[in-house]
């Protein structure tokens, strides 16, 4: 038997039996029941699975739970209570980036990381934040377009 | 737990309404988990008109979906078109998955309830349109009869039924049971296009605003009471079966609960993914790997070759093709595609409960029927006692066109008597596809003044209709293996199409988004380029010339040079290249320009494209379509290639089977001209145009006339020519 595991997750204390090498995506999901957070990958190449722990983009497909004991974890379910998370979520619908929508918890993640740590993101800031989110339906140019609007705060 | 679980799950989607985000619309596609999909009961205060719409007496307007929503934006569209010509409250409008049911769902041109091949919309179109003009006129006439006036006397607007002469109104959740009892009129009147107020319109999706918050439901997010997780491993050679397995230490595992072994597969179920994948991990699996084991990408192409020798079946034959060889300035060339997969970013998978005298399934499908006679065929059962609940498809790209992944879980499911979500990892998804076919196209052609005298076209590759829908393959057609080689846009005399199936050694094969025209308007658009070098003409005027009966597409192609800056001066190693497609009834022109550098490596610089796809019912999404297809396209020219050794497929995840990320996509501007014909397809266009439209780009930087994808950078370092 395993110690339970205790997390914070959304600001919330969440308690649960689970092998501590076990990535914080199965988890979520298949513990939790919180499946925002999508599977892609299972490597790290994908960024399908990214969560925010203390605020940074964190692949959760490869972070052992037992890593993030006692750190903040947050997902795409709460990252619209960040200004940064909510900013963004609007940004995507004003610019209507998203297609079939499973890589997009993974995109807004990251692009809310991206708007919290740097305000007015240029190209380059943006290819280096937004590299490691594969899009397979291809809405690049319109990810781009969405972080200059959360940046700028622009209305659609 | 489990039962909390559900509860709490429950409670929180229903916050989830209140609480969303900017919500103009709320989707209660969520409430699919857990809930069979059936339409809603067509009593009980509800005007149920048809097998698409549902009003009850608050006006609620629930639009049952056709066709699957697997990111192409179909069921903004189809709603758009249903709520026009029945003049709905937009904002009332909320969607459903449909069930599996042929007869009310069947897409009118295949005859099955199948989404694909870029014609939603120009399937449904007039299908749709009635349904909406006959349950409009059906609630008029309810109004007209309460009123005591002429029907002809009123109007519609937004769910209500006015007569201006008395300036009564009444709203169509009034009207609902007054209406459902009302006779449909045989021929309900259409709107004149002019009057439209929704098609047309690049009206916000109604599927997006649960997708920024993880509220968004795919098949992956299926949970059920009781609930199980299992991953699996195919014989990872094509044909091979399981030997014997070793799970004394796999099952001693926590979290592990049963190994299920199949003909050709092995699951492992277990409390969680995790604990599924480690039991996977510490089986002892001896693979029969049958008599494919030995089978290399090589041999898949000598045989091939090989077989693309045989003159094939005529697809098409017009004037003199002979004659019209023997003469003039000839030119002959070989093209060759990769096998591909489709990475979908949703992996395969399935969540099934087998109860002894039902079968219940959750996933995301492009083929509800089709899955639900073959779960039917797995699970023992009469088809009516399956249940199949459609989901959003976290990308579909034609792999969720095979049953292939719902079989197999309804066969582990069979095992136990509790729900099982089965999820293949990456890996299993990228080795056991239904892979893109290696094709390989030759064309023979003549030039004479100038201009295409002579076209000879011989497309050899895989059939997949006909595995697919076996009565769609005629006298040796495959009507998807030539689809926009047979309709080349240009004028050309003597013009000649002929197909050779050639099944590749062991490799399954399936439809890939862009479908037979990825491989034709490649091959077609290369030779063209490599043609008006060879008749020392500029490739746009070249094409042009030879557009002469053809103005949709010669008026794109006039837009698309001017808006690329076709012409204009361009650094040394910098190229545009052009790309004219017919395929899926729209007319689309491309210009890609690349930079490539000394050893090779290629920079996208900019992307220029101009559609006319008819009426386009949501501009927005008919943009959105072609600058995701390019970008799907592109990756495929740049680096998709599935290679196979000893019988296995060698990539199997993203670090070998790259993706276009978005520091390598450039600018892209979409043009979507304003037209009044009926709609064309739209979903799998802009994959067709990013491939030649580059290699063009390559051959006018470089001189390099590349014959293969993916592109091979080996080829176009500085000074070298092909």
């Amino acid at each position: 038997m395993h110690m339970a595991t205790v997390l914070t997750i959304n600001g919330e204390t969440k308690s649960f039996d689970a092998p501590p090498e076990m990535p914080l995506l199965w988890v979520l999901r298949d513990i939790l029941g919180m499946t925002g957070t999508k599977f892609g990958c299972g490597i790290a190449q994908c960024g399908a699975c990214t969560v925010h722990v203390d605020g940074k983009a964190v692949r959760s497909c490869v972070l052992p739970v037992s890593a993030v004991e006692n750190r903040a974890v947050t997902t795409i379910e709460h990252v619209g209570s960040t200004p940064a998370g909510a900013k963004v979520q609007k940004a995507w619908l004003d610019a209507e980036v998203i297609q079939c929508g499973y890589c997009q918890s993974g995109q807004i993640m990251s692009a809310a990381a991206l708007l919290a740590a740097t305000p007015n993101p240029d190209d380059s800031d943006i290819d280096a934040a937004m590299a490691g989110n594969i899009c397979r339906c291809g809405t690049y140019v319109r990810i781009r377009e969405a972080i200059k609007q959360a940046a700028n705060g622009r209305q659609s | 737990m489990n039962a909390h679980h559900s509860i709490s799950r429950r409670a929180a989607l229903t916050g989830g309404l209140a609480t969303g985000f900017l919500l103009a619309f709320h989707l209660p596609l969520r409430a699919a988990v857990n809930e069979p999909v059936q339409p809603r009961d067509t009593t009980d205060g509800k005007f149920a008109p048809n097998a698409f719409i549902r009003v009850d007496e608050s006006g609620h307007t629930v639009l049952i979906m056709p066709q699957v929503e697997m990111g192409q934006g179909t069921y903004t569209s189809i709603s758009a078109v249903l709520a026009e010509e029945l003049d709905a409250d937009w904002s009332k409008v909320e969607v459903q998955h449909a069930p599996p049911d042929d007869k009310l769902y069947g897409n009118p041109t295949f005859g099955l309830q199948v989404t694909g091949n870029s014609n939603s919309i120009r399937a449904w179109w007039l299908p749709l349109r009635k349904a909406g003009a006959t349950a409009r006129a059906m609630l008029v006439q309810a109004a007209a009869a309460e009123w005591g006036v002429d029907p002809a006397s009123c109007t519609t607007a937004k769910g209500e039924v006015a007569h201006a002469a008395s300036g009564r109104r009444l709203a169509y959740g009034t009207l609902a049971l007054a209406a459902q009892g009302q006779t449909p009129p045989k021929d309900a009147a259409l709107k004149d296009p002019k009057d439209f107020v929704l098609i047309g319109q690049p009206l916000k999706r109604l599927d997006t605003p649960d997708k920024v918050n993880g509220k968004a439901i795919y098949g992956i997010d299926a949970i059920l009471p009781g609930m199980k997780f299992a991953t699996v491993a195919a014989c990872p050679v094509f044909g091979g079966k399981v030997g014997k397995v070793d799970d004394s230490a796999a099952v001693k595992l926590p979290g592990v609960r049963k190994v299920v072994v199949l003909e050709d597969m092995v699951a492992v179920i277990g409390d969680h993914m995790w604990a599924a994948k480690k039991g996977l991990e510490a089986l002892e699996i001896e693979w029969d790997e049958g008599p494919n084991a030995e089978i290399t990408t090589k041999d898949v192409w000598d045989d091939l070759r090989k077989a693309s020798r045989k003159d094939g079946a005529v697809a098409k034959s017009d004037g003199d093709i002979a004659k019209a060889l023997a003469s003039g300035d000839k030119f002959e060339a070989v093209y060759e595609l990769p096998f591909l997969a489709h990475a979908s970013m949703e992996p395969i998978n399935a969540t099934v409960h087998v109860k002894p005298d039902s079968c219940e399934i959750w996933t995301g499908t492009q083929i509800m029927t089709r899955v639900q006679s073959e779960a039917a065929k797995a699970a023992g059962l009469p088809i009516d006692k399956v249940i199949v609940n459609n989901h959003l498809l976290g990308g579909g790209f034609g792999r969720k066109l095979e049953p292939d992944m719902v079989v197999a879980a309804v066969k582990i499911a069979k095992q136990v008597d509790y729900p099982v979500k089965v999820v293949w990892t990456r890996e299993e998804d990228i080795q056991h596809d239904v892979y893109r076919p290696v094709y390989r196209d030759e064309i023979t052609a003549s030039l004479v003044d100038g201009k295409v005298a002579g076209w000879k076209y011989k497309v050899a590759g895989s059939a997949v209709l006909a595995r697919w829908l076996p009565p769609a393959f005629q006298k040796g057609i495959d009507i998807d293996a030539i689809d926009a080689a047979v309709d080349a846009p240009y004028d050309f005399a003597n013009f000649h199409v002929e197909y050779v199936r050639a099944e590749p050694l062991s490799v399954p094969t399936g439809f890939w988004r862009g479908v037979g025209p990825n491989n034709n308007v490649f091959a077609v658009e290369c030779a063209m380029d490599e043609l008006a070098r060879k008749a020392g003409k500029d490739p746009i005027a070249f094409r042009k010339s030879m557009l002469t009966k053809n103005p949709r597409m010669l008026a794109v192609l006039d837009q698309v040079a001017e808006k690329s800056g076709w012409g204009q001066k361009l650094p040394p190693r910098v190229g545009r290249g052009v790309c004219v497609q017919p395929s899926f009834a729209s007319f689309i022109a491309t210009v890609v320009e690349a930079e490539i550098d000394d050893i090779g490596a290629i920079t996208l610089r900019r992307i220029t494209s101009v559609v006319d796809t008819g009426i386009a019912v949501n501009p927005d999404t008919v943009k959105a379509q072609i600058e995701g297809g390019l970008i799907f396209g592109l990756t495929a020219a740049l680096y998709g290639e599935i290679t196979i050794d000893k019988g296995r497929v060698q990539q199997s995840n993203f670090h070998d089977y790259r993706m276009m990320r978005i520091n390598e996509t450039p600018k892209i501007e979409v043009i979507v001209v304003k037209s009044g014909e009926a709609p064309g397809g739209i979903g799998e266009a802009g994959v067709n145009a990013g491939p030649p439209a580059l290699r063009n780009a390559i051959y006018a930087a470089t001189g390099v006339a590349l014959r293969r994808l993916p592109i091979d950078r080996k080829l176009l370092a500085a000074g070298k020519k092909a």
